[in-house]
Order: structure tokens, then sequence, then C-alpha cells
């Protein structure tokens, strides 16, 4: 059995009986805690293909499935979001990138103090600010909530998470290598475009998965600045969630897990070919 | 660093389109919220003057008090779980040689399915005709269900299992890059374990403990999910006072004063944790 074992990282003297039951216990410790996390997603999937709606296994069936392709409000919810998560990405890992670029260059505390704050917070208040915000400017403008307002909003709060994954990258950038390309005659804009750009394209990948999955789930910002006609995924599946347990709502949390994970799996592939 | 070459035009076109976006969405929205806190709420549910500090002093109401003091509370708590479930954890990554990536993307996983999703699966587990209960009935361990949805537990197991990974990513960060041989010096110098854990170990990684007790405290203030679902009617905390000021309710100016409450808490614990020239994010 390989899992419990611990590889011999352990300092002081290997062999040492206390050190080595101290790595099995550590293990088993985190198999718990592994399964602490995954272990309900997992009774979650299960019954998604349960064919009795209550919470005891009856067989095999993929009506929950069928339901839940059948229902408009989820379909269309889900186009929403989708449309929503890709425009917000775009938007959000272009502006993210530049200013990493931009801060990396001289630093702005205006900028970066902003985006700090813009990290810590908490959602709740950034929805409740944006709300204010967009109904007071609607005093002036002739528009209404929609999802030009949800699009606005996952922008902003998902610039400084593509700026930071992009400005780790950068730190380990030899500034060097930019200034060759400018003794050589490039322009200040080639020179990030054909040298910085290609070197920060795995840190950018990674950051527009992060855009693009902070924005298909968000629900608490979301459901304060969407209008009637902009109704998200999150926002029917809370609904659902709490009008009580649905397998339907199974069926819908699996597909998105598993496309979500799968996602995932394939843009690191990518990122490992490339 | 390497400078723009005199000519600023080029910095500009890259920081601007960020600047105005951040203007729009982070800097007016705080400014009208700030103004907001100030004023008194209409009739309808805009905003009016006279202009007013009674939005903050109704917060010292017991009350609404209490319900600060709650959330402290319940993120505290939360908070504490996820540091003591975590450092083990994070340790066990750290010394789990070739396997290392494997166990460190086991954690990471949960952050890209939805947090939402997580939410519900605890219902799932948890409420009266869930899992958990249909199966201890079953097994006649229990006649009646155990009430195990719907109360302050109930949200600190959510805000845990929603953070936990928050919580290790930092502290297993310090702990990839301790430096063995203090914990080896330790031990030749007579130390039990439970020494070097506690006077070299913990000590050594408290960077990484205190970036993690940020990074699951202050979203676990300003929970709004998690305690609307976990907690039902029962468990009202400052993110929900905040929402429902903002719809049901439709008092704008004591919702902005709540969320600037809040918010102050928030920068006042960050800046009390952090120290000179460590980066927490």
């Amino acid at each position: 059995m390989k899992w419990p074992v611990s590889s011999g990282q352990w300092p002081a003297k290997t062999g040492d009986r206390g050190q080595r039951t101290g790595a099995s216990v550590l293990a088993w410790y985190a198999l718990l805690i592994y399964a602490f996390l995954h272990v309900p997603l997992l009774i979650l999937a299960i019954f998604s293909f349960n064919s009795s709606k209550f919470t005891v296994w009856q067989g095999f069936s993929l009506d929950w499935y069928r339901a839940a392709f059948a229902d408009r409000d989820l379909i269309e919810a889900a186009a929403n979001s989708l449309i929503i998560a890709a425009c917000a990405t775009v938007l959000a890992t272009m502006v993210g990138t530049l200013a990493a670029y931009g801060l990396w260059k001289r630093s702005s505390n205006w900028l970066a103090g902003s985006m700090y704050l813009s990290l810590v917070t908490p959602e709740i208040v950034t929805g409740v600010s944006l709300l204010a915000f967009f109904q007071w400017s609607f005093r002036f403008l002739h528009l209404r909530l929609g999802m030009h307002t949800v699009i606005l909003a996952h922008v902003g709060f998902s610039i400084a998470y593509v700026a930071v994954v992009v400005m780790a990258r950068l730190r380990g950038f030899d500034p060097e290598l930019e200034e060759a390309a400018l003794d050589l005659g490039a322009t200040e804009w080639s020179a990030f475009r054909r040298v910085t750009l290609p070197y920060l394209m795995p840190a950018i990948a990674a950051a527009a998965m992060l855009a693009f999955t902070v924005s298909i789930d968000d629900y608490v910002i979301t459901s304060l600045v969407a209008g009637i006609d902009s109704q998200t995924l999150p926002m029917v599946i809370y609904a659902m969630a709490r009008r009580g347990v649905n397998p339907a709502l199974n069926a819908v949390s699996t597909v998105i897990v598993v496309a979500l994970g799968a996602m995932v799996m394939i843009s690191e592939r990518l990122r490992r070919r490339a | 660093m390497v400078g723009f070459g005199g000519r600023a035009s080029i910095r500009i076109a890259f920081l601007t389109p960020a600047a105005v976006l951040m203007l729009l969405t982070l800097v007016a929205p705080s400014a009208i919220i700030v103004a907001y806190s100030f004023l008194t709420h209409g009739a309808y549910g805009g905003v009016e003057r006279p202009f007013t500090i009674e939005n903050y002093t109704r917060l010292y109401d017991p009350l609404y008090a209490a319900i600060l003091w709650r959330s402290l509370w319940i993120a505290g708590v939360a908070t504490a779980v996820c540091l003591a479930l975590g450092f083990p954890l994070a340790l066990f990554i750290s010394r789990s040689g070739a396997r290392k990536n494997l166990y460190l993307s086991l954690v990471i996983l949960p952050f890209w399915t939805s947090f939402l999703i997580r939410t519900y699966a605890w219902m799932f587990l948890l409420r009266d005709t869930g899992l958990i209960n249909t199966a201890l009935q079953a097994l006649h361990l229990i006649r009646a269900p155990l009430p195990m949805l719907y109360n302050d537990g109930a949200v600190i197991l959510g805000l845990v299992y929603g953070f936990l990974p928050f919580a290790v990513l930092p502290m297993y960060a310090t702990l990839e890059r301790l430096d063995q041989s203090l914990l080896e010096a330790a031990a030749d110098l007579g130390a039990k374990p439970r020494d070097t854990l506690f006077r070299v170990m913990i000590p050594l990684c408290a960077p990484g403990i205190r970036a993690a007790a940020i990074l699951v405290f202050v979203p676990c203030l300003g929970t709004y999910l998690t305690s609307d679902l976990l907690g039902g009617s029962k468990t009202i905390l400052i993110g929900n006072l905040i929402q429902n000021q903002f719809t049901a309710s439709r008092d704008w100016p004591f919702g902005a004063a709540a969320s600037i409450v809040l918010m102050a808490v928030a920068m006042i614990l960050l800046f009390a944790v952090r120290r000179r020239g460590e980066e927490l994010l």
C-alpha cells in the first residue's frame, strides 16, 4: 500500500521509529481532510443518478438530467452566464495584463492600492456599492440593470486577480531581454509584443481561467447588479437551493463541476505542452 | 526597473484602461456608498437629505451590535478551525516529495469548482431528510432526524469547507521554504517533537499563518451566501444584514453605513496583522 507512507522527506535520522509513526499519522490525517474536501461533491454527483426523488438509492436513472436540460430558465441562465463570463474574461485579461506590465515598469501606488482594495473588499460590499453607483448613474444615463452592468461588475473584480497572476510571472522576467530588443531597434510596443508577451503567455492563460471561473460562479455581486432579463446560472441555482433539495439541481451541479474540471485539465495539458 | 525611455505615453496607454475601470467599479461606487451612509432613506427606497449620522448610531443598537459580534465570532471560529486543520495538511504536502504536485492540486481543485454548488452539497448532506439523517435512521441509531442544518455550526462547517484551501496554500508556501536544518538543530539539541513544532516550526511559519488567517477571516466576516443557505433565517450575519437593507428593507443609507463598518473592521485587521515589508497578496 503506497498511499499513507510519506516518501522519506523527514528531517533527522531516517529509520527513527517515532518520526516514521509521525509521518504515517500525518498521511492518514491528510487522507481524512482530502475526503472531507471531495466526498460531499462525489455524493452529490452520485445522487444525481438516483431514480428516486428522496435521498435513498433506488436505481440508476438519467431522468434528472433530462429534467434539468428541459428547464428553459436553466438553459437561458446558462447561456447568459457563458456570454457574461466570455466577455468579462476577455476584457479583464487584456486590461489586467496591460496594467500588470505597466505597474511592473513603474509602480503606481494609486492603481496598485485600488487593486489591493478590490481584492480585500468583501463581495457583499462590492455588490451593494456597484448597485448604488449604477442606480445613481441611471439618473443621467437612460439605462437599466442588465447584462452590461453584470459584465462591467465582473470585469471590475477580475482585473486585480489577473494582474496578481501576471505580476507574479513578471517578477521572474529579466528586463535585459527587453532592453536587448530595444537596442536591436524594436519599438517599445513591438518589444512588449514580441518578447515580453510570449514569456507571459502561461500566466495570461492561467489568469484568464481564473477570471472565467470567478465570473461564472459569482452569485453575491451578480444577484445585486443583474436585471430581470439577465438571470445567471448561479442565480437560478441559488433560487432552486433555497426552495429545497431537488435531484435536478444535483444533475446541474454535476454538469457544472465536470465541465469546469475538464476545462482546468485541458488548459493544464495545453500549458504543459507549450 | 526599466523606464519607458522618457516617453510617458506608452505607460499611460497600458495603465489607462485599468485605471478607468477601477474608477468605475471601485472608486466611484465606494464614494457613493460613503455619501449614502450619511443620508436619510426616502419613502420609496431612494436617498434624501438631510445629512445625518443616525445610520451609524443605529448600529450601536444592541440588536445590530449583536449581529456584528456574532459575525466576528463565527468568522473567528471558522478561521481558527481552518488554520488548525490546514497546518498539518500543509506540512504533509510540503514533505511528500515527488507527489507534492498531485497533493497540492487536490487542495486547489475545489477552487475551480463552484462555491455555490459546494455549499449546496452540504445542504444535501445535512438537512432533515438528507443523506446523514437518512442513513442514521436506517441504521436505527436515531429515531428523529438530528437538526444539523440552519444553525451556527452548519455555517461554520460551510465556511471551513469553502475556505480551507485558502488557509493551506500560504502555509504550504512558507513550510516549503523552511530551512530543514533548523528543525534538525532543534532535535539535535534535545527538543522533543512537540517543542520543535510549537517553538521552532510554527514561529518560523508565522508569515504564512498570518496570511492564511487574513485570507480566510476577511471573506468569512463578510459572508452572505453560506449563512443564508446553511444558517437559514436564524443566523443573520452582517453580510445578510447589508444585503437585506439593499433589497427587501430598502433602507440604503443604513445598509451603506453597515458596509462601511464591515469594510473598516476588515481594513483595521489587515493593517494590524500585516508586517512591514511582508506582502500578503
